[in-house]
């Protein structure tokens, strides 16, 4: 039975894998650009490169929306962090009468440098986001998009663990690795990439199901509250203390021992963003959030006080424990928590990921050349399947590559300008399509991975061109963000061309 | 390419319904019953399920595809699936 039952894992782990293996490529490269998310973002922005952290930046927001919008019955402040070094500010309008009362339509909300309080005008772009997005609904509606991509990471775990049980022996075999030219190369490419991030590779899957399983598997939830599950959502999100009315006027309360008040009783941690309900009235209520830093858990804590007298009036009671284990898995997948080495160390197993899934790809068409003999139907899918393995692998690079230069290279003004940056991104990575049914699949890879290595290159340049935070002046002047970003291109041109250096050779 | 047989493609495809289809209303039985049965508080006891569930799955897909007999691994997947069903039924009277 033994020799079945391993057959029966290995069919299942190539279908499985080859199946939803180019969706898999592009939501493990989309991830691994979601670990940068708020860095992007910034670098996307380099209208913000003044921006400089600063530790009274909370209450020099509640001065500037005290002048601002004095009347609004809320404020939003998001701290300024590390990653992200603006503080952001919002209210909303009070309703105008007989106009109609759209709670989006009345907030307004501005960005600025924490230090010195002026209002910085970033350019229109969806910077990080957009690929976090696109790893978690391929720019699909969300609803079919997040089905989807959980269906892939489904497949994806059953070929993990298939795999694992048809190459139960890897682990030796990972010491034998013998680079070379023929199948048994990519073999143990994929071998190496599978197995080196093994335990990420499950642990990623795992959560990233994790994080939507209430939408993947309603089963639990509809069994004990039926159609009711407003229940549920409380346990999920304890409520805090909301004001019930504004009241007489009151002056806000000062927010320092607030702030130390908050740190203290999160171990250090500060808050990420706070909110303030009726400002300047009796009944005013400031919530603070607290940031990720320093714990893995994703679950959101709060502490609310009373905006006039500064007292505690709640704060999130210490979480039961499957409550707590579902906000480390949502937190391990997210990783907000990591912090310099250990996001490097998540991003280059997301990279592992691809390589795995590509190396997989390339390794199933690799024993599947047609031979002479076979019918003219598979020898033309063959090539279908090739030219597409090209676009998938290399050609969502061009499409990243694209989308930086665009938001180097579109006119400031320009009309829906972020929009015009992710069409720059799908029209990059559909022309990678094209030219590789043009040019044949075996020597677009080596072209494609040059042109991408070329277009990573040009990124620094050209932001050095058309902005001042470039590498001449953020090194100098410690702009880690845009100095890390603009390394990080140059980092993976250098890999790009050393594929492309690969791929070039004969018998490639 | 060696061409695989009708009986052989009809097969394949009967067990990939069964693994994705089959699959997914046993760990969903399964889950709502741990979630009902499961001794802890209610909310606990749907998030730990609820939390199990894609290892129930995939043990499920692997077992499908693993069984040697096709007809005897429908035979205890519907089996399966009804049993949960009525276990479920009487514990939410």
């Amino acid at each position: 039975m033994k020799p079945k039952f391993r057959q029966s894992m290995a069919w299942l782990h190539g279908w499985a894998g080859v199946t939803v293996g180019w969706i898999l490529y592009a939501v493990f490269v989309t991830g691994t650009l979601s670990y940068f998310r708020e860095e992007l973002s910034h670098w996307m922005r380099p209208e913000l490169s003044a921006a400089r952290m600063d530790p009274d930046a909370i209450a020099r927001g509640l001065q500037i929306l005290e002048e601002r919008a004095p009347h609004s019955p809320r404020w939003l402040i998001d701290a300024p962090e590390p990653r992200r070094p603006t503080l952001r500010l919002g209210w909303t309008r009070i309703p105008e009468p007989g106009k109609p009362s759209n709670l989006l339509r009345r907030f307004e909300s501005i960005e600025l440098d924490p230090a010195t309080g002026d209002v910085l005008h970033g350019r229109q772009t969806r910077g990080g986001e957009f690929f976090q997005r696109f790893h978690s609904e391929l720019s699909l509606e969300p609803q079919w998009g997040r089905w989807l991509v959980g269906a892939c990471a489904m497949v994806m775990l059953v070929a993990i663990l298939s795999g694992l049980i048809t190459h139960r022996k890897i682990l030796q075999k990972l010491f034998t690795f013998r680079p070379g030219r023929d199948a048994r190369a990519w073999r143990e490419g994929h071998n190496v990439a599978g197995v080196l991030a093994l335990p990420f590779h499950v642990m990623i899957t795992y959560t990233g199901l994790v994080t939507l399983m209430l939408m993947y598997m309603p089963a639990g939830v509809d069994a004990r509250y039926g159609y009711n599950p407003g229940e549920f959502l409380t346990y999920l999100m304890p409520g805090s203390a909301a004001a019930e009315r504004a009241g007489l006027r009151a002056e806000l309360t000062a927010i320092e021992p607030l702030l130390l008040e908050a740190s203290r009783h999160w171990n250090g941690a500060s808050p990420a963003s706070l909110s303030i309900e009726h400002p300047g009235y009796a009944g005013a209520r400031i919530h603070m959030r607290r940031s990720d830093t320093g714990r893995i858990s994703a679950n959101t804590q709060t502490m609310t006080f009373d905006g006039a007298t500064g007292q505690l009036l709640a704060y999130t009671p210490q979480e039961p424990p499957a409550l707590r284990t579902y906000g480390v898995l949502k937190g391990l997948h997210l990783a907000r928590f990591a912090s310099g080495d250990s996001r490097w160390m998540f991003a280059f197993c997301g990279l592992m990921g691809a390589a795995m899934v590509a190396t997989g790809l390339i390794l199933w068409s690799r024993k599947r050349v047609p031979a002479s003999g076979d019918s003219r139907l598979w020898q033309q899918g063959y090539r279908v399947i090739q030219v597409l393995n090209v676009g998938a692998i290399a050609g969502i690079w061009l499409g990243v590559a694209a989308y930086f230069l665009a938001n180097r290279l579109l006119a400031a003004d320009l009309a829906s300008r972020a929009e015009w940056e992710v069409r720059c991104f799908f029209i990059a990575w559909a022309l990678s399509f094209v030219a590789a049914g043009v040019q044949g699949a075996r020597r677009a890879w080596s072209t494609q991975f040059a042109i991408a290595a070329i277009s990573f290159a040009a990124i620094p340049i050209v932001s050095a061109m058309t902005t001042e935070a470039h590498l001449g002046n953020s090194l100098g002047q410690g702009l880690w963000i845009y100095a890390g970003v603009d390394l990080t291109m140059i980092g993976l041109a250098g890999l790009f061309a050393t594929i492309a250096w690969y791929a070039s050779r004969p018998s490639a | 390419m060696s061409r695989p047989t009708l009986i052989h493609r009809v097969s394949t495809g009967g067990r990939l319904v069964a693994a994705v289809v089959g699959g997914y209303l046993l760990t969903s039985s399964l889950v709502a019953l741990l979630a009902l049965l499961l001794p802890m508080e209610p909310a606990e006891a749907v998030l730990t399920a609820t939390m199990l569930s894609f290892a129930i799955y995939a043990a499920i897909v692997l077992s499908v595809f693993a069984a040697r007999n096709a007809w005897s691994m429908w035979l205890y997947l519907v089996a399966a699936i009804a049993v949960l069903k009525v276990a479920l039924w009487a514990s939410m009277e």
